[in-house]
């Protein structure tokens, strides 16, 4: 290798090491971006507070509020986690019966899909009828509103298994179960972990819901509290709160999925590294 | 003189009802234990069809299948079975992929984790029968198409099944490969004499490997002849340029034309 191709092989590797740089900044170089943008729209056009607070004001509110903003995080966070915790149980298990039995597909797919068309937010209030005002219609609405697409990647997942490898293991004596807990759920994984991003988002869709319905705290409580005082600002202290949860949330379901059914993605990220073909 | 391993008795085959295609009519044939037989045929002539019913993942319209002496009604649990296509598990390295049958047929599966060591040395000695010793830890998409299909051989075979169905096992794989597959296949036969269906469109491989060659007609299938093939083995790839070894390829193209020929005046 001569000196010069050395050279520009050092070049293309330092190319690539400010391009991953880059890459791995502009999330944070955006959302400041925004935030920088919000403000200064704010300021030259002379926005009142009460119809759109600058981030400053946010902020200000958010150190002032910074209690009553945790503790009921933290409730609605509660609340959230439970419900997806039902829902990925639920959704798991409906998901490979309807998978793996046509009957079942047939029979139950057009009520969940009239069931997934309801507005959750109608549903809420008989749901307080039922159980009171509190953790419990939250955490129901989380649940109800985020096991569906667990149930329709599961069953996509099982219900796509190849002909052929069904057919290999049915000569061997397979029965349905052995099928589905040797090939079925393996496959699935990656449909269920794609579904799960989906599902911890909108479960906190679900929780804030019935938080701004009736509940005496989460941060959809707050909210309402403070929509009701004309206190804007904290509104949007409660807004950013949430979308961070949110983002959290979706790290942690993407952190697991990684680490998981990486066999799925590989070489994706990075077709540098992809090996074999 | 043994009944034979495999009977198929005028069997028919009918998909979707009484008005459906009709995919194989009053189809009969024999396999002796241990014999290697190869089905060709024009395509869509219920090759594929065969295979499942010999080993009963579908019931036949009509007529017996009957395997090791006892008629065919539910799944057999003798069988390996290797498509065109490997299918391995891709979350799965190839050892545990070729260990696959071991988890679910009996008695392996009872035996499986008392004697996981004695199981994977099987499944090792295999791999390395097919040319795969040293990619025991590597995953499928790490390993080219004829790798792939030499890990699904070594898994239709790690339980020693009595009966070995191949479904055009080399179909996608370019020239070279197929070639050394075939040897592979024939010192996989001589080392474990299974009973073997091997269905495919490839006279030259049909003769290369195959005791007898049976040929079956366009659709509705049925056999329609069957060609012997002489030779001794272990046999070598030079011999398939061998006059000899031309004319029976020669043989089988003609009656396959013949058959299809046939079938236009027959359906008309």
């Amino acid at each position: 290798m001569s000196a010069r191709s050395a050279r520009s092989a050092e070049a293309l590797a330092e190319a690539a090491r400010r391009r991953r740089r880059l890459e791995n900044a502009l999330p944070w170089l955006v959302t400041i971006g925004m935030f920088a943008v919000w403000e200064a729209a704010v300021r030259a056009f002379d926005i009142q507070p009460f119809i759109l607070p600058a981030p400053s004001a946010i902020a200000e509110s958010m150190v002032k509020w910074w209690y009553p903003l945790m503790t009921n995080s933290w409730a609605t966070l509660l609340t959230t986690f439970v419900g997806f915790i039902m829902a990925v149980g639920f959704g798991l298990s409906l998901g490979v019966l309807i998978g793996s039995s046509v009957l079942v597909y047939r029979g139950l797919y057009p009520l969940l899909i009239a069931f997934n068309s309801v507005p959750k937010v109608a549903v809420v209030p008989i749901l307080v009828i039922w159980f009171g005002a509190g953790f419990w219609p939250a955490v129901l609405t989380a649940f109800l509103i985020s096991f569906f697409p667990i149930v329709v990647n599961v069953a996509t997942g099982i219900a796509t298994v190849e002909p052929e490898l069904r057919d290999v293991l049915r000569a061997l004596g397979a029965r349905p179960i052995d099928i589905i807990m040797k090939v079925g759920l393996p496959r699935a994984m990656p449909y269920f972990f794609a579904s799960l991003k989906v599902a911890i988002t909108v479960a906190f869709v679900g929780s804030i819901i019935s938080e701004t319905v009736a509940a005496n705290e989460g941060i959809g409580h707050l909210m309402l509290v403070a929509s009701s005082r004309f206190d804007v600002p904290l509104v949007f202290a409660g807004l950013i709160v949430t979308g961070v949860m949110g983002v959290l949330m979706y790290w942690v379901a993407v952190t697991i999925e990684e680490r998981t059914t990486g066999w799925a993605t590989r070489g994706q990220n990075d077709p540098r590294l992809a090996t074999g073909g | 003189m043994t009944p034979p391993f495999v009977q198929i008795d005028g069997v028919s085959m009918r998909y979707g009802g009484v008005e459906g295609t009709l995919a194989l009519r009053d189809a009969s044939l024999d396999v002796g234990d241990g014999e290697f037989v190869a089905v060709v045929g024009p395509s869509g002539c219920g090759k594929s069809t065969l295979m499942r019913l010999v080993t009963g993942l579908w019931p036949p319209t009509e007529g017996t299948v009957i395997v090791d002496g006892a008629e065919v009604d539910g799944p057999l649990s003798i069988a390996g079975m290797a498509f065109q296509n490997p299918t391995l598990l891709p979350w799965r390295n190839i050892i545990d992929n070729v260990m696959l049958p071991l988890e679910v047929v009996q008695p392996h599966r009872r035996q499986l984790r008392a004697q996981r060591g004695t199981y994977e040395r099987r499944a090792r000695d295999l791999l390395k029968l097919v040319g795969l010793d040293g990619f025991e830890a590597k995953f499928p998409w790490q390993l080219s198409g004829g790798m792939q299909q030499r890990a699904s051989l070594c898994r239709a075979l790690v339980h020693d099944p009595r009966l070995l169905m191949l479904d055009e096992p080399f179909g996608a794989l370019d020239v070279f490969t197929r070639e050394d597959l075939w040897d592979v296949m024939q010192a996989v036969w001589l080392a474990k004499k299974p009973t073997v269906i091997l269905v495919t469109h490839d006279l030259k491989e049909a003769v290369y490997l195959a005791d007898r060659v049976l040929i079956m007609s366009s659709r509705p299938g049925r056999i329609i002849a069957e060609r012997r093939v002489p030779y001794p083995r272990p046999r070598r790839l030079e011999q398939t340029y061998e006059a000899e070894f031309q004319a029976i390829v020669h043989e089988l193209r003609d009656r396959i034309s013949e058959a299809r020929k046939g079938e236009a005046t027959d359906v008309r």
